[in-house]
């Protein structure tokens, strides 16, 4: 399925993707959590793709099965037109694609050096000759990020947090990837040093052309970076539109509730706001309702919302939202 | 009278790296009914403020001086006993994380039949028709049912809707609440931010918000404090912060948050980091990342400044700007 509203090929195909992690229910009793199930988007080149939804959803671990920290229940991940199947496949991969963590302050290893941090990817993958080299690379990595020679022989509690997340950055850039998953990587930090680093995520991207899927939970900032928003409620996708777009006019019952939930930093506006309220809360994802994952909470939902999972149909243009009575709500 | 009047507040922790002046120099006061919205970033002192008027301080931290009335009578110095009264009775306060807050090995009921035991001469019979009446009020489905339970049970937004239910089952005059919302979803905390709105207005408390969410400030403040190292840099009703902000930081804080009208422009971030509260400039704290510092600012810290009735910062380019009109 394309899902991208263009013909060219997408750098990162996701087909399908299922992450189950088995749970216990008992004596050598597990049952499936359906942490992701069955999701598909594409992400261009040079592209940012938004990725939001609450707590519970699915969307780290949506960022990590991409990137096959997990493996994946089923489905698969398509890297410029090729499968990520094979232990070398997947090798491969990990030089293209790389992750930028939540928490600036516990991953980064409290033993080494900032220059070590920023150059263990390069050990790794062998991206070297000579430790010359070496260096000037891991120089230069952090120039990108605006940190200086100074810093690299200190250690990361030497730092402040939008610093930290800089040095999360440079490593995560170390191997030359062309596409990286942001998990989270500003809500750790103070509103005037997130400014800060959602520019530099800016720069960087004409920079080397970087491809992002950025995960968060705070919808201003999605919607400010991002070019098309993903929404995921309850392991599924129930809508994909273009950033602008699914914020100013939202269409599935659930994307809706939620933009209507954001704290607009403006009196007059905020006064004047309307929340649709949503009614009880989010089932627990081990005993999610049949059929569409929403049906529990939305007010539309009939009959026929709890025999099928809806699909993600494409209602207009570049604009995919996974509701069976969308045509009759819009 | 103010309900509530903070006075020239300094508030220090003494480490033994040195004196960290935690709370400078902080004045404000509140009205009855009204919400107050403290503003700033880590480290700024906003909790500290919050702590020193509960005097919940950690054991290092200590008011030195400045003065905290409470319906006129004085807070500072007052004996511990006059203290238990205030707090929970008078003065209630709420924390930012549900998860921690409540004890997971008594129930929910036990837990809020507690506090009201505590403060009021209910038997307990009575506090546990009270306990069931105040989890009515913020709207936790089946209350009898729910008393028995544990907090495991609950989810992260009926247990920070259990910590307001017994804040406020005392009925306390002033509700302080330090980032009610920062663990929680957007769809829980508009429901709790209603929540508050709808509880205050029926009960007539008063509340001091604290939190780092312009957005959230926006939703709920009638009056809003920005502090930053410590200091009150703006303070003034939500219209006049948000649509006339008079101080460079305030302004920063405004430029650099995305909002719906700034949208394909590039975000004006407050350069620089953060402040070290063991090394404080010797002028104006926000002078070295400002961008319109001028000589001044670096010598010497701007006094507050009275802009209009409902307004007022310390920043040295007010003071400028009321000579140059002088002059004209």
């Amino acid at each position: 399925m394309s899902n991208s509203g263009q013909n060219a090929e997408p750098l990162i195909r996701v087909s399908h993707l299922k992450q189950y992690f088995p749970i216990n229910v008992g004596f050598f009793q597990t049952k499936p959590l359906k942490a992701v199930d069955d999701i598909s988007f594409d992400i261009m080149e040079g592209e940012t793709l938004g990725l939001v939804g609450e707590s519970g959803c699915g969307k780290t671990t949506a960022g990590r099965s991409i990137l096959h920290l997990y493996k994946p229940t089923g489905g698969e991940v398509i890297y410029r037109g090729k499968a990520v199947k094979t232990k070398k496949d997947i090798e491969e991969f990990r030089k293209k694609a790389t992750m930028v963590f939540q928490d600036p302050y516990s991953s980064l290893d409290p033993r080494m050096t900032v220059a070590d941090i920023v150059g263990e990817p390069l050990d790794v993958q062998n991206m070297y000759k000579t430790k010359e080299e070496r260096r000037e690379r891991i120089l230069q990595l952090m120039e990108y990020v605006g940190l200086n020679s100074e810093h690299a022989a200190r250690y990361a509690h030497e730092f402040s947090g939008g610093q930290r997340q800089r040095v999360g950055i440079a490593r995560s850039l170390a191997v030359r990837p062309d596409f990286i998953v942001c998990d989270e990587p500003v809500s750790a930090l103070d509103v005037s040093i997130q400014a800060q680093v959602i520019n530099m995520f800016d720069e960087l991207q004409e920079k080397l052309n970087l491809t992002y899927l950025f995960i968060a939970h705070d919808l201003l900032v999605v919607r400010h970076i991002s070019d098309r928003i993903a929404v995921m409620y309850l392991g599924h996708l129930v809508e994909l539109a273009d950033a602008k777009e699914i914020y100013d006019r939202p269409l599935h019952p659930y994307t809706r509730a939620l933009i209507s939930a954001v704290p607009v930093p403006d009196p007059v506006v905020a006064r004047a706001n309307r929340r649709i309220e949503m009614t009880g809360e989010i089932p627990s994802p081990l005993n999610a309702p049949s059929g569409c994952p929403f049906h529990t909470r939305c007010p539309y939902a009939a009959d026929s919302c709890k025999e099928s999972m809806p699909d993600l149909r494409e209602i207009e243009k570049g604009r995919f939202v996974a509701c069976h009575r969308i045509e009759e709500i819009v | 009278m103010a309900l509530l009047e903070v006075k020239d507040l300094h508030t220090s922790f003494f480490t033994d790296a040195g004196e960290v002046r935690a709370v400078n120099g902080v004045s404000f006061t509140l009205d009855r009914g009204k919400v107050l919205g403290i503003v700033g970033e880590s480290g700024s002192g906003k909790s500290v403020t919050a702590y020193s008027i509960m005097q919940i301080l950690a054991s290092t931290g200590r008011i030195v001086s400045g003065s905290i009335r409470y319906d006129g009578q004085e807070l500072v110095g007052a004996d511990e006993k006059v203290m238990k009264n205030i707090r929970g009775n008078k003065i209630s306060i709420i924390f930012q994380d549900p998860m921690t807050s409540l004890n997971p090995t008594y129930t929910i009921g036990k837990q809020l039949m507690e506090a009201i035991l505590l403060h009021t001469d209910r038997n307990k019979q009575q506090a546990w028709d009270r306990a069931v009446e105040m989890l009515r009020l913020v709207n936790v489905n089946s209350p009898e049912k729910r008393m028995k339970q544990y907090p495991f049970e609950f989810s992260g937004g009926m247990r920070q809707r259990v910590m307001i239910a017994m804040a406020l089952a005392c009925e306390p005059d002033i509700l302080i609440a330090d980032e009610p919302t920062t663990a929680l979803d957007v769809t829980i905390q508009a429901g709790i931010l209603e929540l508050m709105k709808d509880i205050q207005k029926e009960l007539g408390m008063a509340i001091i918000m604290i939190t780092h969410d312009l957005g959230v400030v926006a939703q709920l403040c009638d009056e809003v404090v920005v502090m930053y190292a410590g200091s009150i840099c703006e303070q003034g009703t939500a219209d006049e912060i948000f649509y006339h902000p008079c101080h460079e930081y305030t302004k920063g804080l405004l430029r650099s948050i995305p909002t719906v009208g700034n949208e394909g422009q590039k975000l004006q971030p407050i350069t620089g980091t953060p402040i070290d509260l063991l090394n404080m400039p010797k002028g104006c704290a926000f002078a070295p990342r400002c961008e319109e510092a001028m000589k001044i600012c670096i010598r010497e810290a701007c006094e507050r400044f009275q802009i209009n009735e409902n307004h007022a910062a310390a920043c040295w380019m007010n003071v400028k700007k009321a000579r140059e009109g002088v002059e004209q």
